[in-house]
């Protein structure tokens, strides 16, 4: 687990400010938690009157145990109650105070520079929203069920002996903080071993995890023997490492329970002499021995609840800091509208970069009239993305400005820049829900015939007639059960349905069949027709039609013009182009 | 899980002897309350303080047995968990080492590391938990019972009906909650699929203004995780009042039918806090049991799931046959009208593909995704099966071959780019044990990676992470293809392992692996038609069929499919780009 900026005493501070919401229902879990505590202690002393009025044959006392039995019932009846309901308290608080965190979080996904979503990797950001949160939920659910009812049972029973007998009491008081020292004397001991566990474990599932994971590389080669070898090299070293700090963590609960046997034998001992000389009776005993047993039982749970609640805050600052990450600037206080596009682009000494120190796109300056097409190539990995992310303004220039319509793109608002791009990347996203709603992402009230009209115009309606439930077929996550052509074709036919006055295309280069390929050259084609375009091309045919190329390496635009012109200077480009056609 | 438990024999001994000293501890503690009975019955109305430390002492000593027994029984059963784990990891590993392409495709590498790793921590614990405690709850609450029944039979009777009473209630809301909890993870996948899909499609979800729609489905999904989260609480909570209220009302019945027979001489008051103390153990236990048998479940879960990768037999046998007597022939590669289906598809995946390789000839082989291209290669190593027809290798069906004096013929370069952690040296030595520095350096010079790995600190010696993720994509494709052509193969196989580097870098691969050796056999499976004009023969798939067999001329004369594709990538309009052509 990471470390985080967050300090302990930060972290507990945002997380009751989360909790804060819930006062009147932490506050009913905090009443009924002392009610439940006082009667369970109470119990036991009424139980010890009980067998009090049993002394012997023909001395038993069956009126005043008709009445103690009454009180016991209602007294656990009352204890059942409020331990329930504070339970319920609990979940309650636990549950929407984690639902809170994740809306936040997820509000802040969808807010968030895509800068920091880029640089960072997405399985991270998932477990912190995902299993980050459910390891703080465990613990805070934990937290408030036993440490808290743990601390009180151990004050409440402190205070009942006291009052019935100081010296009995100051016995269990002196022994039993051993049981404590005992547990954490082991648990100090053992974590040198544990630590080597998770790295014996951690050896073994990276070699697992290349192996396996790519055993169709390791039996073209006839590697598996050799992959066994190792294997049971690491697996040896674990077994004994494993052994030990399995063996050696088992030993806290019998160490505890043998130093509680102690305190219990005490209790017994100074106990009787105590009833012996008229102090205590018989049935105060049994309620010493009761709580005898009752009061070390919190000790050894608390040691627990505090490591739960160290990797509960652990895992909550980890979120936290998802969730303080700065939003990505908000619209510009004027900003206006954009309304009438007629498709012109500028882009006016645009400087830009991902990072300070590695200057990306320098004084870039182009000009791109309505109904124009723009050709972005070069090798693979030149940052041909770089451009699409500051025309859609996923990421803002540094210098410069981008315009659009003669209006700075940072002037007007983001959702109305947007509505008037139409793109489609090569990542061919798809969310998980039926082909109807992923092409009616962008527009939701589409109607069945203009869904259809977009799927016929995209050459997608022939492909989605032939799925199992047509229109209605279930796309799982990614779009796993269909090709990478058919994803493309869809996200066209998404862009289709809307069809801004601008487009931002980029060419997918392999794994498309060639019938599909054709399908959504003429869905390009069909699009493109009267729109300005900016398409990441890798194919021949949309870079010699473009009326500008632009040529980019290593990041940077190197070279601009028609295809005719930047043959003509016998740059990169004339490199690039012709290095297709060598042998 | 039950035949998993065949891998516990080698630790019998431990298996038995675990179990066997922790209910001999339980035993010691049952004895506890009979010594305390006897302290209050005969050593308080005696006033024999001897006699009370005598029991006290008792006490201790039983406590000391309890703790060595209870040790011994930790470390059996830690060292039977640990023991049966190590030996399953192996053997699993070994077992899908096995297994061939097709098992390999229809579980999923990924399914198979999960089994390979947190699956077997789960089942470890599991059995150790067992080993501990899956006996010593139950013996401890029928332990109680029976010796109740030794101290009075009527009050016992107390103890009959609690007992089962208990059971239904803690397993009943055992069997309500645990489908329960089920549905609770089910509506958190749902959570996590959301969070993934929009940091996924970040850019999509901004350029079509989801953000709303997304933040109002995520609400949606959390809304409903919260509602089953607390009704299940809700639930759970009842577990400790209800079994609480039934224990201590058994309690109260028990103090009355015992006054009674205390009041006629049968009981004394000593052996009323006996039975109460059973009463109270009886509680604690069950609930243990409880926890168990949930942390239980899980492991048995997760050990069908290792016995279900037990149950696959690998599809393909290796003959038995010893080496084959190598024929020289120049026919190295045929094959007889084959047909392939993968397992479990239900449509051929090829077929009716017939066709000879001779020595030192290119193979080129294109056609769109799914047309077949990367099958047809993975039958000539053998790693599937024909479905009809044969593959013969110098006039061998592949199937007389031994796996390793096969695949040591043949180099392959797989689609995907893999390599391993450890050094270039380590990676290339992947293809040939014991390269030499020459070997090595040969092998990067004809992959065309000598520039960049010269360029690099350390050389060959320089660290590859791990999946190569400190290189870029062309590099690691270099890489690969140096690690199959240091090792000299008869045959190479090239599965669209090209497609990161740019048309001049892989023109010059070409050339290199054709000076390496003439007699090489070679066969590049492309997308890009330029890769594979130039070959000796090329094979074009569409569908799995060979639409067309041929030369480059040959082809663009008689074969449609390869019109098709050649032209999208070299548009024919303007006949000048041919004059490009330099050969």
């Amino acid at each position: 687990m990471k470390a985080t900026n967050l300090s302990s005493a930060q972290t507990i501070r945002k997380v009751l400010g989360y909790i804060k919401r819930y006062w009147f229902l932490l506050a009913l879990s905090i009443f009924f938690a002392a009610v439940t505590v006082i009667l369970t202690l109470y119990a036991p002393i009424l139980i010890g009157y009980g067998v009090d009025k049993i002394v012997g044959k023909g001395n038993v006392d069956f009126d005043g145990l008709k009445g103690i039995m009454l009180q016991i019932s209602v007294v656990v009846a009352l204890t059942a109650a409020a331990q329930w309901i504070m339970n319920t308290c609990n979940n309650r608080i636990t549950f929407q105070v984690v639902k809170d965190i994740r809306d936040k979080a997820f509000r802040k996904l969808e807010r968030m520079p895509l800068k920091y979503i880029d640089q960072h990797q997405h399985g991270d950001l998932v477990s912190r929203i995902i299993a980050d949160v459910d390891q703080f939920s465990d613990g805070l659910l934990m937290g408030f069920t036993q440490f808290f009812t743990g601390v009180m049972t151990i004050l409440g029973t402190l205070v009942f002996m006291l009052v019935i007998d100081y010296k009995i009491a100051l016995v269990v008081v002196l022994i039993t903080p051993v049981s404590l020292f005992v547990a954490n004397f082991i648990a100090k001991k053992t974590f040198s071993m544990f630590r080597l566990q998770s790295q014996t474990r951690g050896e073994i599932t990276s070699l697992i995890d290349e192996m396996i994971g790519n055993q169709k590389v390791v039996k073209a080669f006839g590697y598996e023997d050799d992959a066994m070898e190792r294997l049971n090299e690491i697996n040896g070293r674990l077994q004994s490492c494993s052994l030990r700090a399995t063996f050696f963590s088992s030993i806290t609960n019998p160490s505890t329970r043998f130093v509680n046997s102690l305190v219990y034998t005490a209790v017994a001992l100074v106990g009787a002499l105590s009833v012996m000389s008229g102090s205590l009776s018989v049935g105060l005993l049994t309620s010493f021995l009761n709580y005898a047993n009752q009061y070390t039982k919190p000790f050894n749970e608390i040691s627990g609840v505090v490591t739960e609640l160290q990797n509960a805050l652990a895992s909550a600052s980890r979120v936290f800091e998802l969730i303080e990450e700065p939003s990505e600037t908000p619209d510009a206080e004027h900003a206006t509208v954009l309304e009438e596009v007629d498709g012109s682009v500028t882009l006016d000494q645009v400087y830009f970069s991902y990072r300070q120190d590695r200057p990306l796109i320098e004084n870039l300056n182009l000009l791109v009239r309505p109904g124009q097409r723009v050709a972005i190539v070069g090798p693979t990995g030149c940052g041909k993305s770089t451009v699409i992310n500051l025309l859609m303004r996923f990421y803002d220039v540094d210098k410069g400005a981008i315009k659009v319509a003669g209006l700075d793109i940072r002037e007007i608002t983001r959702k109305s820049l947007r509505e008037n791009y139409g793109m489609v990347l090569q990542e061919t996203w798809l969310k998980s829900g039926t082909v109807r709603e992923n092409i009616s992402f962008g527009k939701p009230e589409a109607t069945e015939e203009e869904v259809i009209a977009a799927a016929k115009a995209s050459h997608a309606h022939s492909f989605i007639k032939r799925l199992p439930n047509g229109y209605d077929t279930v796309i799982t996550e990614d779009g796993g059960n269909l090709s990478q052509g058919q994803k493309q074709l869809l996200c066209i036919t998404r862009v289709m349905l809307s069809l801004p006055p601008m487009l931002i295309l980029d060419e997918a280069t392999s794994s498309i069949d060639t019938r599909t390929e054709i399908q959504i050259q003429k869905a390009f084609a069909k699009m493109m027709n009267g729109r300005t375009s900016f398409i990441v091309a890798h194919r021949l045919s949309t870079i010699q039609e473009a009326d500008v190329i632009l040529v980019m390496r290593d990041g940077k635009i190197i070279e601009q013009g028609t295809h005719d012109q930047l043959l003509a200077q016998q740059g990169f480009y004339y490199e690039l182009y012709n290095s297709q056609f060598a042998v | 899980m039950i035949k998993l438990l065949r891998y516990l024999k080698s630790y019998r001994k431990e298996s038995i002897l675990g179990p066997l000293f922790k209910l001999l501890e339980a035993s010691f503690e049952l004895l506890i309350p009979l010594v305390v009975a006897q302290i209050i019955d005969v050593g308080i109305p005696n006033e024999d303080v001897p006699y009370i430390i005598k029991m006290c002492l008792l006490m201790v000593l039983l406590g000391i047995i309890g703790l060595v027994c209870s040790l011994t029984a930790q470390y059996f059963a830690a060292k039977a968990a640990v023991g049966f784990s190590t030996v399953i990891r192996r053997d699993l590993f070994a077992h899908i080492q096995s297994l061939s392409y097709s098992e390999l495709d229809q579980i999923g590498t990924s399914t198979l590391m999960t089994r390979m790793t947190s699956d077997i921590n789960q089942v470890q614990n599991g059995v150790n938990l067992v080993l501990r405690l899956f006996l010593r709850s139950p013996f401890i609450v029928f332990g109680a019972m029976v010796m109740a029944f030794t101290i009075d039979i009527k009050s016992a009777g107390v103890f009959a009906v609690t007992i089962p009473a208990l059971s239904v209630v803690v397993f009943g809301i055992m069997l309500v909650s645990i489908p329960l909890y089920r549905k609770v993870q089910a509506r958190l996948d749902r959570v996590m699929q959301i969070t993934r899909e929009n940091l996924a499609g970040a850019r999509v979800v901004r350029a079509f203004n989801k953000e709303a729609d997304e933040i109002a489905a995520y609400d949606q999904a959390g809304e409903e995780l919260k509602g089953v989260q607390v009704f299940v609480g809700k639930i759970s909570a009842l577990l400790n009042p209800v079994t609480y209220v039934m224990v201590n009302l058994a309690i109260v019945v028990l103090i009355w039918v015992s006054g009674v027979q205390v009041d006629v001489g049968n009981l004394s008051q000593g052996e009323v806090v006996a039975l109460i103390s059973y009463m109270s153990q009886i509680l604690v236990e069950l609930i243990k049991l409880a926890n168990l048998i949930i942390s239980f479940t899980k492991a048995i879960a997760c050990g069908n799931r290792i016995q279900s990768i037990f149950e696959i037999q690998p599809g393909m046998k290796e003959t038995e046959k010893p080496v084959v007597k190598m024929p020289v022939t120049d026919s190295v590669v045929e094959f007889h009208d084959v047909s392939f289906t993968y397992q479990g598809a239900k449509e051929e995946s090829l077929s009716g593909i017939h066709f000879t390789a001779k020595r030192g000839d290119t193979i080129g082989i294109i056609g769109g995704t799914g047309s077949g291209k990367s099958s047809l290669v993975n039958l000539i190593p053998r790693f599937y099966d024909v479905t009809d027809g044969e593959v013969l290798i110098h006039g061998v069906n592949v199937k007389e071959y031994p796996f390793e004096q096969l695949r040591d013929k043949i180099g392959l370069v797989p689609q995907k780019a893999v390599l391993f952690q450890g050094s270039i040296r380590d990676n290339l030595r992947w293809g040939k044990k014991d390269a030499t520095e020459e070997e090595m350096n040969r092998a990067l010079e004809i992959a065309q990676a000598k520039d960049f790995v010269d360029a690099k600190e350390n050389g060959l010696d320089s660290e590859v992470l791990q999946n190569g993720k400190n290189l870029s994509g062309g590099q690691r494709q270099r890489l690969t293809i140096a690690r199959a052509v240091i090792k000299k193969p008869e045959i190479l196989i090239l599965d669209d392992s090209a497609s990161a580097l740019d048309y001049a870098t892989d023109a010059r691969l070409r050339k290199a692996i054709r000076e390496m050796d003439p007699d090489i056999t070679v066969f590049l499976v492309s997308q890009r038609a330029a890769t594979i004009q130039y070959a000796d023969q090329i094979l074009v798939l569409d569908d799995g069929e060979l639409a067309g067999i041929g030369t480059h001329q040959q082809l663009l004369d008689t074969c449609e499919v390869y019109r098709e594709i050649y032209y999208s990538q070299f548009p024919r309009k303007e006949s000048g780009h041919e004059s490009n052509e330099p050969v």
